[in-house]
């Protein structure tokens, strides 16, 4: 009796050491918050971003670029023609740390077209004056280009150092681009801001790789902030059916996909019998079932106060911005529900002044405001 | 005679046509399509409709083949009983390929429809 005793204690304590705690989704009843929106003439709005505390600039997929005050919207001119196809069209938007001074924006989007066999993500910088922008540059240009409709990424971050990080998806060719440093696709990359590549990215001077590459072993990372204590770029990314990842990115680190995954195909067939192998990270997190993660935020905020130190996702799937809480370990704790039903959230981003901001597709620009 | 081996023939050139609209259709299905209305075309309750045997499809059917076009059905729709409130984005097909991937969900999981649909019908249709 002793001996079942102790192998079920056995097999407890593996059973927790190697698998997360089950987390399921928490819908509070009491909200403490209104969802106040403060513009609703969108259609996919995939990034928003501040000019200052009450400016918004957002970028609409289909290739239009917006800045909104007042619960005005003025069309910004001459953005570049985008590729727009599948989850392919412009995608993210980041300001220049120095935006104030230099006016520099920096855009991802799908580059392409049929007669080019397709398209693959680019990032360009240009500069914004008098709603127009000017002097395009091309920074970064995945090559191969494809009419394969998934996993274009993509996110832009800029670091403390100045340094751009970008994602571009596996493009829907995973058994070739994000094992491959030869290939692009399936990576996080870093490149200073006139795109040249930094003398100490983890790849370089190794013969015929991306030398822009910075991680790899992604499938389609869509969410990335810049920690504001540890200074640690963050990301999350699209797992397959189940095994959507929060990663925390080290330079050089191989993060898995397709070799490991805590997913399965959308069709229910198996894609690896591995959830972890030697010389691959571990996610911080996953979800099963997949919420299609797009958005991601850090909140450190005065606003909120209960809420400081969360992790904010939007959920394509679910339609919910989801809140995470993490302890000092960097587990995930606690989930629930915010804005609950409000619809596809494409993004979530903190303003200067402290607010919440997420996008809804159809749906318009929302801010959470705390009751009093 | 002579007419019936022309009609015999036509209809087997209409059927080629068809099913290679059909094969090039799984294609950009599987790429596009399926993550959401899934492999098997039975979509996810209450978030994307299913195709396969789809009553609204079919009783629909041009404001579907538009839905593919334009992208998606603004408002509340029914599906096979159930209720559907979210509106697919514009995929940004080629009039083309909107032929083809109709051809394909119109001929699979079940489903028939026995005429084909064209590139030129895709181009007309409002």
């Amino acid at each position: 009796m002793k001996k079942i005793h102790l192998i079920l204690f056995a097999i407890f304590i593996t059973h927790i050491s190697c698998a997360q705690k089950d987390n399921s989704i928490v819908s509070p009843t009491e909200k403490d918050y209104e969802i106040v929106n403060v513009f609703d003439n969108v259609e996919i709005p995939w990034s928003i971003e501040f000019l200052d505390k009450n400016t918004i600039i957002y970028a609409e997929k289909k290739g239009e670029i917006y800045i909104v005050k007042n619960n005005t919207a003025v069309k910004v001119k001459n953005v570049p023609e985008v590729y727009f196809r599948g989850q392919g069209g412009l995608l993210d938007l980041e300001l220049h740390p120095d935006f104030k001074n230099n006016n520099l924006i920096y855009m991802s989007y799908a580059s392409g077209s049929r007669e080019e066999g397709g398209g693959n993500t680019a990032v360009a910088r240009a500069k914004l004056i008098d709603n127009s922008l000017t002097d395009i540059e091309v920074l970064y240009k995945g090559e191969e280009n494809s009419t394969k409709g998934q996993h274009y990424g993509s996110r832009l971050q800029f670091d403390k150092d100045g340094f751009l990080f970008f994602t571009i998806g596996d493009r829907g060719n995973r058994d070739q681009n994000p094992q491959n440093l030869e290939l692009d696709g399936g990576k996080v990359y870093r490149i200073y801001d006139d795109g040249s590549i930094p003398d100490d990215n983890p790849f370089i001077g190794l013969e015929n790789v991306k030398e822009a590459t910075y991680s790899y072993g992604h499938r389609n990372p869509q969410g990335m902030f810049l920690h504001p204590k540890t200074g640690k770029i963050w990301t999350h990314e699209h797992g397959p059916r189940g095994g959507d990842e929060i990663n925390i990115i080290e330079p050089g680190k191989n993060y898995g996909w397709p070799k490991i995954t805590y997913g399965i195909n959308y069709s229910g067939t198996n894609i690896t019998d591995d959830k972890e192998l030697p010389g691959m990270e571990q996610p911080l997190y996953y979800w099963v079932p997949s919420i299609g993660p797009s958005g991601f935020a850090f909140l450190d905020s005065k606003r909120y106060k209960k809420w400081n130190g969360s992790l904010l996702v939007g959920s394509l799937k679910f339609q919910y911005l989801e809140r995470l809480v993490l302890n000092k370990k960097n587990e995930v704790t606690y989930r629930e529900k915010v804005a609950d039903s409000i619809g596809r959230v494409r993004d979530v981003k903190i303003c200067p002044d402290g607010f919440i901001y997420i996008g809804v597709e159809n749906k318009g620009i929302f801010k959470l405001v705390p009751k009093k | 005679m002579r007419l019936i081996v022309l009609l015999l023939f036509s209809s087997l050139i209409f059927s080629q046509d068809k099913e290679e609209s059909i094969e090039r259709g799984k294609l950009l299905y599987q790429d596009l399509c399926s993550r959401c209305h899934m492999p098997d075309g039975k979509g996810v309750e209450g978030i994307y409709p299913p195709l396969a045997k789809s009553d609204y499809l079919f009783n629909k059917l041009r404001e579907s083949i538009l839905a593919i076009k334009q992208g998606g059905i603004e408002g509340e729709i029914i599906v096979n009983g159930i209720k559907y409130n979210t509106q697919m984005e514009d995929l940004g097909l080629y009039e083309d390929e909107v032929a083809d991937v109709v051809n394909f969900i119109l001929n699979s999981w079940g489903n028939k429809y026995d005429k084909i649909i064209t590139e030129e019908y895709i181009k007309n249709l409002k």
